[in-house]
């Protein structure tokens, strides 16, 4: 079995991010970036079910700038077999995205396609469930559990209530929940082994899309700051201004 | 122009999040419809007709429609979206399911989590943590849209319920099945609706410890919540948590306890009307956030708390 996983460079989680004063977008030209957390599970997760005998190839791909090329370098160096990179300085949005992973799907036929939830950049959560649609095929979204089956994939879903199991008939596409796995650390000789995996490289006019972006960004800017609180010196002192000063108990 | 708003619920009650949605669908200016997908369902679809603003409900009761597996609704929300301009669902885990699957099947971009509706193609989100607002403009004729429920009020009740009419199922797609579900057992108020929230981060130190969090929540008739940190340690179920990727949170209170205040979990909460922290690290980023903090250790200072509000 092939497992495809789409990863995406993007500001590291630790970086906060602002809107540049002109507020036409955001300040990240210096900041330091990396793989998005949950595509980072998304790629643990594929190379586990590789090593339990269960998936034969892990395919990574990455749509952007060259730079992207770092980030499927990481996920070699985790244990993926090789890698894709449709390269682009263009803006691809949920839907563009999941055109051109459908066109690698379509091209590579695996049996599942991995990928986090949601990007820590645009917090759209929408990739994976616009893929699975797309494809006709059934989707195991913010998934904590997955298990391979007779044909099918048994994925246990983090929802608001609490979970959900579900199963899904192969081919299917699952994104990932915080708690599906903790990613491995990338030790120095599999970085250099990783150099010699191969990154094919496409362009988006390798397929016949339309990759326009379809919502236009007007403007970024920052939200609302809190005004400064103070500290309180017991529990009495707090009671007080919760029940006198905000009135909220 | 008119909205059609998708139901969340669980074949019985109307979630309240759907009830912020139809004030947000109704701030659009059309009309507002409400689809209630799922499997003796006569209920939900009684409780949407009731909502203010609501115009019409259509009642998808079926089989197929029992676990409302994104697979079986999408092609049915497809089929009726070309009647209006919006169709919206809350961003619950069902809605972020949904509606992306809805509009690639439809072709159209989906706007995901709105806060405001500044007119009908443009709407503000909020990016990278909610440190950063965006304004976008849509240019589809169709906009599938995410509404975040604590950025708009409950539509109320009306004694002039709407129309229900039936429409017919778009089947089972063979492609997904429902086998088993896990609700966390609660007494508590449901998390995203609750008046009061304590929540709970890694300074709990142990699961054992959590029974105090119970008392003070008790003394407050709270939910409870937590940070990613907290939830990671096996403290609380994964639904409790709140941030970024968990769930957003607008209490009138927001009690956070032992928790440092990664912009992660900040993202969840930062909306709330008054924020008290409770944590022994002076230098945390949560009093940053906090109306009022409390500099102490939380084994110390949570008794106290609980003891000073049930005298």
């Amino acid at each position: 079995m092939k497992i495809l996983v789409a990863v995406k460079r993007v500001v590291d989680y630790n970086v906060r991010v602002r809107p540049m004063a002109d507020e036409t977008g955001v300040e990240i030209s210096n900041a330091k970036m990396s793989m998005n957390p949950f595509d980072e599970i998304a790629v643990e997760e594929a190379i586990r079910l590789k090593e339990a005998g269960i998936a034969d190839e892990v395919v990574l791909v990455s749509l952007g700038v060259s730079q992207c090329q770092e980030t499927l370098r990481t996920g070699l160096a985790m244990g993926a077999d090789r890698a894709l990179h449709v390269e682009t300085d263009v803006e691809l949005q949920p839907l563009a995205v999941a055109g051109l992973l459908k066109a690698i799907v379509d091209r590579e036929n695996p049996a599942l396609v991995v990928l986090g939830k949601q990007a820590i950049d645009d917090d759209a959560n929408q990739t994976g469930q616009m893929l699975a649609a797309l494809l006709g095929w059934g989707q195991g979204t913010f998934a904590c559990a997955v298990k391979i089956e007779s044909g099918a994939a048994v994925v246990t879903r983090e929802i608001d209530g609490g979970t959900r199991t579900v199963s899904l008939k192969l081919p299917a596409v699952i994104t990932t929940d915080l708690r599906l796995n903790e990613p491995r650390y990338v030790k120095l000789p599999d970085i250099m082994k990783a150099k010699k995996k191969s990154i094919e490289k496409l362009a988006p006019e390798d397929f016949d899309l339309d990759i326009t972006p379809r919502l236009q960004t007007l403007k970024v800017s920052e939200p609302p700051k809190r005004k400064a609180g103070i500290i309180v010196d017991d529990v009495n002192e707090l009671l007080d201004k919760l029940r006198n000063e905000a009135k909220v108990i | 122009m008119s909205a059609l708003v998708i139901a969340d619920h669980d074949n019985e009650h109307l979630n309240a999040a759907t009830r912020c949605t139809i004030t947000a669908a109704g701030e659009l200016g059309g009309g507002v419809e409400v689809l209630v997908a799922g499997h003796n369902c006569a209920a939900v679809a009684d409780a949407a007709a009731r909502c203010e603003g609501v115009s019409r409900v259509l009642l998808c009761d079926d089989e197929s429609c029992r676990a409302q597996l994104a697979e079986n609704i999408a092609p049915l929300v497809v089929q009726l979206a070309e009647r209006y301009t919006h169709v919206l669902a809350a961003a619950t885990t069902s809605g972020k399911d949904l509606m992306p699957r809805v509009a690639a099947l439809l072709g159209v971009a989906q706007i995901s989590d709105i806060i405001a509706i500044v007119s009908q193609d443009t709407f503000i989100r909020p990016i990278y943590a909610g440190n950063v607002l965006a304004t976008v403009q849509s240019a589809d004729s169709t906009r599938v849209i995410t509404v975040r429920r604590t950025a708009f009020q409950s539509a109320g009740d009306t004694d002039n319920p709407a129309p229900v009419e039936t429409v017919t199922a778009a089947g089972d797609s063979g492609l997904a099945r429902l086998l088993e579900e896990n609700q966390t057992p609660s007494e508590r108020p449901e998390l995203t609706g609750a008046d009061v929230v304590i929540a709970v981060g890694r300074g709990l130190g142990n699961k054992e410890h959590l029974d105090l969090i119970e008392k003070l929540a008790d003394s407050l008739g709270a939910a409870i919540g937590a940070s990613r940190a907290a939830v990671d340690a096996g403290f609380v179920p994964n639904d409790y948590q709140v941030g970024q990727t968990g769930k957003i949170v607008a209490p009138r209170l927001y009690i956070a306890v032992g928790i440092s205040g990664a912009i992660q979990h900040l993202a969840g909460m930062k909306d709330s009307q008054v924020i008290v922290a409770i944590n022994k690290d002076a230098e945390a980023p949560i009093f940053q956030v906090a109306d009022y903090g409390i500099v102490g250790d939380l084994f110390t200072v949570v008794p106290q708390l609980i003891a000073a509000l049930n005298r």
